[in-house]
């Protein structure tokens, strides 16, 4: 029996496992990995490449409905949306490394996505990203946005694929550990769809793209660990992405989806060529025989160990037959693109690395896919949430002036007009983009379907940290909300779950909430889940980041015609609240900026109302009823009323019977609440009666509020506010303080 | 007619121009950068896009591609050229037009609404223009701050050889609103010859009301109209 | 306190990827320029300022490169010092 101890704890280390995880490796394989094989079992086994944690956590989300076409499991998830096409889709992050190197590292994030989406043949036409830093306030949580900015803008500017949306948030619990999560949607022929299923012993085993330097390694080791001190020294596994060369790429790829000479395709990600041609080949139940020997290097002196783990940007793998091989190349030669053959296709189940001839690595697949040591960390909820969520800070505080809060609001980096940042990325290359970003959802025409889809990305770390099952509901319902506001039905999401620590009892209980919170909201409203990534160990000095569920949505619009937009239309229009008037502070902005906490009482949320809510609201759209439809979210319906104004160019009277009730605190629930499940409508009086009858019939309330018009955004007794100064405040957001 | 739309690596508005040549009821083929055949075309379209990764320069090395030595030769004769975003760039680096577009003044990208001001309606492109005519197109580029000697800009102006200016929505001067910090706010520019037109913002992105505007399309279609009065604009036309 | 001039080159680290260099060696090959092997692309940084010596100088500008004129995640720096020509 080899001795597992001969190796040393700074080697196991090197390759994030632990000597229990070493011992089950040396018993399967009955004898001590080499040095290639240890690097290759450790990046599997990884957290960012097995998932070993949250792997039994994700096997209870719902993952099937009438349009799914492909779930979890492959490189993207695809929705059927009708006339022939699908819908491919996936969320991803990038934390670390844009924590490490912000413009590269959110950069090399939006190049990973985007090579998801095509490798499933599809043409990439949107990405959205969502962003959470440190307080705005600090200097260098503004160095790192404006890296990140500039990384997304850079990436996605140069290759041609708008960025339609996405979200920002400031919160003190990213401080150390800034999140960047990037979205990509590409749309395909159904008939076309590529998968990355090897199949057929004797095909030939393409490397495609960017030859192979010492980038990134131990990059996905490196995910699935703290970030700490030492951090800095991983410095060198900071990957430079080269969006040109991922353009080439792009086009080579789109062009030979559904071509029958590509049996598979897959992407070079996390882990490089291990985990791609293990992926490769166990999808297909084969096996696969590489030559380290055969692979383009950029550097000198590379060992095998090395060009294996390698996390070099815009590579491909592709499987083809034999005899297709030469023209196959010639198709990338097109585009100057190098490809070797590197190895081919056995029956063997088994991965066998070679360096021109000697053996170096001979595994089952089975080892590293099947059997990844699972984890599953004991789990405890917070001391101190009880106490968190029974408290109510501002049930006593005397109440702000509302006119001089919602401006406050407005100016909050939390709230304010993000258009600083997305005049920055390109938003419309491709001619598609009917809504660009700052309405609730990015609409975007779809040709050859005769409508259009709807994007959002969403999730309130706010009140994830106060109940983070309920946080991720919300974030499902509030995505959902975002892309009916704009007319379009929700059909399915990706998601993306940052968390910190999960050998943290308290992380995981939180991490086991989130995907119990996102199973209830997607039965309830019957949304199944597509894909997804998961980021954990987001910590620095031993503190953990809120968790943080983000949600991509996609929704379907049969008729661009009928989309609705949140500015209001034309003077003289209804003003009308949809839904719950609700009066939930509890973790909302107002809650931040008045008493400095995250508290209770956390929101209130009615599974089966937000579903009526939104059929409700969709109805009405799609009747042609309303003016204009916007979801109530950070700054309830105080923001609300301020956005529909600034984007419509028009002021709004609120009546003063609306707020005529009860305590002060009471008006400032009503107007800077954060409850879900509501829409603030604006409709020609002549169709009000109408809508009524939606309404009642999908018992949902609907509440007067006002009417269109003017130049001043007037709460009637409470606030009366000129729309210049309400622009304002909205634009100085993100202007960097003087 | 027939519009010929260039494909560097690494270029992108090759599709949406082809969209928009289709909205104005035009044919439009593709013109490989490894290719000499301009395979007909009675107007080269250099689209937007980052052509090789605009590394080193914007423009700088598609130039040399073997598709543009053909474009120059196109030009020589008097055939359409239509440089827009990247390809303004390359006709500044090939020489065909005048200046250089270097960084934005804020030194950030920027994609959103511009408002020009046609100068002349003396081109090809903007005959179906009048001087003074206000048109709403978007600009998306990091480069794109058009610069000059005062020689030449002066020259410029006295031979009629501004295409457009950036102006407020309103048609006063954009002063500190414009996209680029261009001196003298030219957004675009004609040759001597007047068949060469470079310009930043796209028209081929404004040729649809549903996705903002529609204004791009006149000069597509002003295009197709002077080609149909004066036949071709080159001396021999290339073989077909 | 005497002048002095600080040619500061910033370039990309050897081990880190150079998109820039690889497409202008590509260019160049495609203009015949076959027998250059590799390119990488950095930036000419020009400083006037005033110091004590030349040590001082190359002391203070060092600090400027660690500080914002370099990214020390993957990029190294070079510095030269020399006296103005008088004007």
């Amino acid at each position: 029996m080899p001795d597992v101890m001969a190796i040393s704890d700074a080697r196991l280390a090197e390759v994030a496992l632990t000597r229990e995880e070493y011992e089950l490796a040396v018993n399967e394989l009955d004898r001590s990995p080499t040095e290639v094989e240890l690097g290759v079992i450790g990046a599997m086994w990884s957290e960012h490449c097995g998932y070993k944690t949250s792997r039994p956590l994700l096997a209870r989300l719902p993952t099937t409905g009438e349009r799914v076409l492909q779930g979890p499991g492959e490189n993207a998830g695809a929705v059927d949306i009708g006339a022939g096409m699908a819908c491919v889709f996936k969320i991803e992050s990038h934390n670390h490394p844009s924590a490490i190197e912000p413009y590269q590292g959110a950069a090399t994030g939006v190049g990973g996505i985007l090579r998801d989406v095509f490798t499933m043949g599809a043409r990439p036409v949107a990405l959205l990203d969502s962003l959470r830093f440190g307080p705005f306030e600090e200097a260098e949580q503004r160095r790192l946005l404006e890296g990140v900015v500039a990384g997304v803008g850079g990436y996605g500017n140069c290759i041609g694929v708008p960025t339609v949306g996405g979200e920002l948030y400031f919160d003190p619990s990213y401080r150390g550990n800034c999140l960047v999560n990037a979205m990509c949607v590409g749309i395909i022929e159904r008939s076309r769809l590529t998968r990355s299923a090897a199949a057929g012993p004797g095909n030939v085993v393409l490397l495609v793209g960017a030859d192979t330097g010492r980038d990134g390694i131990h990059g996905a080791t490196f995910a699935s660990v703290e970030l700490n001190e030492a951090s800095s020294e991983r410095r060198p596994a900071v990957q430079v992405g080269n969006p040109f060369l991922e353009k080439c790429l792009m086009e080579a790829c789109v062009s030979l989806a559904g071509d029958p000479r590509i049996v598979a395709m897959q992407d070079l990600g996390a882990a490089g060529l291990t985990s791609s041609s293990a992926e490769l080949a166990h999808r297909g139940g084969c096996g696969i025989e590489l030559d380290v020997a055969r692979v383009s290097r950029r550097e000198r002196g590379m060992t095998p160990y090395e060009v294996m783990l390698s996390e070099s940007q815009e590579r491909m793998l592709l499987v083809v037959r034999p005899e297709d091989a030469d023209q196959v190349r010639a198709e990338f030669d097109r585009w100057d693109l190098h490809s070797d053959v590197v190895g081919r296709i056995t029956d063997t189940g088994r991965m066998v690395v070679r360096d021109d001839g000697a053996t170096v690595c001979d595994l089952p697949l089975s080892l590293l896919v099947d059997e990844v040591p699972l984890r599953h960390p004991p789990a405890r909820r917070p001391a101190g949430l009880d106490a968190a969520l029974a408290a109510d800070p501002l049930a006593d505080s005397p109440p702000w002036d509302a006119g001089e809060t919602l401006l406050r609001l407005l100016r909050s980096p939390n709230i304010g007009s993000r258009r600083p940042i997305f005049r920055r990325y390109d938003h419309q290359v491709g001619d598609d983009t009917v809504l660009p970003p700052g309405a609730d959802a990015a609409l975007l025409r779809v040709r050859g379907i005769g409508g259009g889809i709807a994007l959002s990305t969403d999730g309130n770390a706010r009140h994830g940290a106060l109940d983070p099952r309920l946080g991720a509901a919300l974030a499902v319902c509030e995505a959902a909300r975002n892309v009916v506001a704009v007319g379009a039905a929700p059909i399915a999401l990706t998601n993306c779950l940052n968390f910190g620590n999960p050998e943290k009892p308290e992380v995981f209980w939180q991490l086991a909430e989130a995907v119990e919170g996102i199973r209830e909201a997607c039965l309830a409203l019957g949304i199944p889940v597509v894909s997804g990534n998961v980021s954990l160990y987001n910590d620095t000095a031993g503190e953990s980041i809120a968790p943080t569920t983000v949600i991509g949505m996609v929704g379907l619009l049969d008729d661009l015609g009928r989309r609705t937009q949140p500015g209001f239309v034309r003077d003289g229009d209804a003003v009308l609240l949809l839904g719950r008037v609700g009066m939930d502070l509890g973790g909302s902005e107002y809650q931040r900026l008045t008493a400095e906490v995250n508290a209770g009482p956390r929101p209130a949320l009615d599974l089966d109302l937000e579903r009526r809510v939104q059929v409700a609201a969709l109805e009405a759209i799609r009747d042609g009823l309303v003016s204009s439809c916007h979801d109530l979210s950070e700054g309830g319906l105080g923001v609300a009323l301020a956005e529909s104004c600034i984007l419509g160019g028009r002021g709004v009277r609120v009546a003063r019977r609306f707020l005529a009730v009860g305590r002060p605190i009471v008006r400032m629930a009503i107007l800077f609440g954060e409850s879900p499940s509501r829409f603030l409508l604006s409709a020609p009086p002549d169709r009000v009666g109408a809508l009524r009858e939606v309404a009642a019939r999908h018992r949902v309330e609907l509440r007067d509020l006002g009417v269109t018009g003017g130049d001043r955004l007037v709460v009637e007794g409470l606030a009366d506010l000129g729309l210049d100064e309400v622009t304002r405040a909205h634009a100085s957001a993100l202007l960097p303080p003087a | 007619m027939r519009f010929g739309i260039a494909v560097f690596p690494g270029t992108w508005s090759d599709r949406d121009c082809a969209r928009a040549v289709e909205v104005a009821g035009q044919e439009s083929v593709h013109l490989w950068h490894r290719d000499r055949d301009l395979r007909g075309a009675d107007c080269v379209i250099l689209p937007g896009g980052f052509s090789y990764g605009d590394h080193l320069r914007a423009g700088a090395v598609a130039r040399f591609a073997p598709l543009m030595e053909s474009v120059m030769e196109f030009a020589a004769r008097g055939g359409l050229v239509w440089g827009i975003c990247n390809g303004f760039q390359i006709l500044c680096e090939a020489h065909l037009l005048p200046g250089a577009l270097t960084r934005n003044a804020s030194l950030e990208f920027r994609c959103e609404m511009s408002w020009l001001r046609v100068e002349t309606a003396a081109t090809p492109f903007t005959s179906g223009c009048e001087a003074g005519d206000i048109l709403a197109i978007p600009v998306s580029h990091g480069e794109g701050r058009y610069v000059a000697d005062p020689g030449t800009l002066d020259r410029l102006d006295a031979e009629d050889r501004v295409a457009f200016r950036y102006v407020a929505p309103d048609g006063s001067p954009v002063g500190d609103a414009s996209p680029n910090g261009s001196l003298r706010d030219i957004a675009g520019i004609v040759s001597e010859g007047r068949n060469v037109l470079g310009m930043m913002p796209h028209p081929e992105r404004a040729a649809e009301a549903l996705l903002g505007s529609a204004d791009g399309l006149r000069l597509f279609r002003g295009v197709v109209e002077a080609v149909d009065r004066s036949g071709s604009f080159t001396q021999a036309r290339p073989h077909r | 306190m005497s002048r002095f001039v600080a040619e500061v080159v910033v370039s990309l680290k050897p081990v880190v990827n150079d998109p820039q260099g690889l497409t202008v060696r590509a260019g160049l090959h495609q203009l015949g320029f076959a027998e250059v092997s590799e390119v990488r692309v950095g930036k000419h940084i020009v400083i006037d300022l005033e110091a004590e010596s030349e040590a001082a100088a190359r002391a203070r500008v060092g600090d400027m490169c660690e500080r914002l004129l370099r990214n020390p995640v993957i990029e190294d720096h070079t510095i030269s010092i020399h006296t103005p020509e008088p004007r």
